[in-house]
């Protein structure tokens, strides 16, 4: 049960513990945090679940690939710890993972 | 905000509004009334991964129960509303106590659109809308099995995809001249015929349907040029119907839908309506619509919490969808309806990565990208910054669409 920490573009931070195995995007969706609006619900084809995570922790996740990898190019306020939160599986390696949700989610 | 907001209908439109309310500043009771017994659900898995059975009830709820308790959002599910008293601020509930409302939410949607056939009625005959349809459908689900789909739409061709993967043999019955006429341009529906054909789906076009036959069960669909097709399995998809019959006898406007402004007000200002349900005017396409999309069944929720809360956000969001079939990702931005011109990026007639961008006099209204973001992301940029763009360049796939955009004006 990693716990995550969202911080929307405001400062306010969202503290949310979620199971292995769900989407990091559904971990912001179960928990209501805003700026994850996620409308195509994990499919890849909206990026409205972009997130930035925070730099130490970009590298210690699995990499984007495919489909994410070239979505991310084109996303709004793109960074380079930028990631679609619905294709990151959460572990329990995840436990203290914090991202930041971008202000043009609101 | 205090009093008590009632939400009828509980899907995207509704799941969204709700917790937007909260967010939004509304203390007073927030009550959604659904007639499916079930929480809110994502309903495009419905033809895609949850048809295939890869994802499971749980898996497509938009949001847990626990996410509605803490944001005090109540629920009274399996439940109908047959009639809206405006005058005295009440709902009637099939089977219940009148529920009294200070603002009312109509999150109402649509419905499969009936075709009026003799065999309708047989069992393995089926429409494709909510969790039971689905539910009625998987048991026919077998390998080796002849599927008819009625309809080569979007949920009639997913449909087929997940058929056909599912080792069916898969005959698609289109009574245009081509696939996905309503929506796409000549050059988009040709990819996909070939596509589906690729993978063994039979797509014949130019045929109606006459009839369903059978003993006891569908045996058979009986076409309009005489040709009978062995069937087990039916599965009909030719469109939808908006549920307007609730505002409409409540003495609401509607059109071709619930009529409301660019804040979700229906022709009572104490009433917002959003989603499949609503009649609205575009703003980026300047003309009165109805769209059947997640996109603005989630926005428009969004504008019609902002109008109850007293903080009104116009909605004039990008109208866009997607679907899946096979590998093939689809997204689209914009509506193409109306086009002038267009420009096709990629091969048709190879693999499975193409692209159309739609032009109305030189600038891009909309675009078809399968398998190709860049195509997607930056065409929503192209058709919100109104931009002309050098169609010639457009058209060269060697060109990136990056470059496009930097040089459009
Ligand atoms: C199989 C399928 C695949 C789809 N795929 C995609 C896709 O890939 N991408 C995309 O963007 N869109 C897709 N869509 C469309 C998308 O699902 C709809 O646009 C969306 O569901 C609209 O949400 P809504 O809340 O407005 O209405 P609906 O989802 O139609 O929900 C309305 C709800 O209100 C209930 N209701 C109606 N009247 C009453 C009443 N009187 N009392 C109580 N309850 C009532 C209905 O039963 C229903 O549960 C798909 C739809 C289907 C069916
Ligand atoms: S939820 Fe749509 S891309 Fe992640």
């Amino acid at each position: 049960m990693p716990r995550i920490t969202f911080i929307a573009a405001d400062g306010t931070r969202t503290d949310v513990q979620a199971a292995n195995g769900l989407s990091l995007m559904q971990a912001a969706v179960n928990n209501t945090v805003p700026g994850i609006v996620a409308e195509c619900g994990g499919a890849c084809s909206c990026a409205t679940c972009h997130v930035h995570v925070q730099p130490d922790w970009y590298s210690r996740l699995p990499a984007p690939e495919g489909m994410e990898k070239e979505m991310l190019e084109f996303v709004m306020e793109p960074q380079p710890t930028s990631r679609l939160s619905c294709q990151i599986k959460l572990s329990d390696g995840m436990d203290g993972l914090v991202v930041h949700t971008p202000k043009s989610q609101y | 905000m205090k009093g008590t907001c009632v939400i009828v209908g509980a899907s995207h439109a509704a799941a969204q509004l709700g917790p937007s309310l909260r967010e939004s500043g509304w203390e007073g009771r927030i009550i959604m009334i659904g007639d499916e017994p079930h929480l809110p659900y994502h309903r495009p898995p419905l033809s895609k991964e949850f048809l295939a059975g890869r994802k499971q009830l749980a898996d497509i709820r938009i949001r847990p129960e626990a996410a509605y308790r803490k944001a005090g959002i109540e629920f009274l599910l399996g439940r109908r509303v047959t009639a809206i008293d405006r005058e005295r601020k009440r709902v009637r509930i099939e089977g219940e106590d009148d529920l009294p409302y200070d603002v009312l939410a109509l999150t109402i949607g649509s419905r499969a659109r009936r075709v009026d056939l003799p065999g309708t009625g047989l069992p393995g005959v089926h429409y494709l809308r909510n969790i039971s349809d689905v539910d009625a459908i998987r048991p026919g689900i077998r390998s080796g099995a002849e599927a008819v789909i009625v309809g080569g739409g979007y949920i009639g061709l997913e449909t087929a995809a997940v058929l056909r993967a599912a080792g069916m043999r898969v005959t698609v019955v289109e009574m245009m001249d081509r696939v996905m006429q309503r929506v796409t341009a000549p050059d988009v529906s040709a990819f996909y015929t070939r596509v589906h054909r690729e993978e063994g789906v039979d797509i014949r076009c130019n045929i109606g349907v006459a009839g369903f036959e059978g003993h006891g069960r569908v045996e058979a669909v009986r076409c309009s040029d005489g040709t009978c097709l062995p069937a087990d399995l039916v599965i009909i998809g030719v469109g939808i119907v908006p549920n307007t019959e609730l505002a409409r006898a409540a003495g609401l406007k509607v059109e071709n839908g619930i009529v409301v402004d660019d804040f979700a007000r229906t022709s009572d200002a104490g009433i917002v309506a959003a989603g499949d349900c609503t009649w609205h005017q575009s703003a980026v396409y300047d003309r009165w619509l109805r769209l059947e999309s997640v996109q603005n069944a989630v926005d428009q929720a969004r504008a019609a919490a902002g109008t109850l809360c007293g903080k009104p956000a116009r909605y004039d969001a990008l109208p866009w969808f997607w679907s899946d079939q096979y590998d093939l990702k689809l997204q689209i931005a914009g509506l193409s309806q109306g086009y002038d011109e267009a420009v096709t990026r990629g091969d048709r007639d190879h693999g499975r990565s193409f692209a159309a961008i739609y032009l109305k006099a030189g600038r891009v209204i909309a675009v078809d990208a399968v398998n190709r973001p860049p195509e997607f992301m930056i065409g929503k940029k192209l058709i919100t910054g109104g931009h002309i763009v050098d169609r010639v360049r457009l058209a060269d796939a060697a060109v990136a669409m990056r470059d496009l955009l930097t040089a459009a004006k």
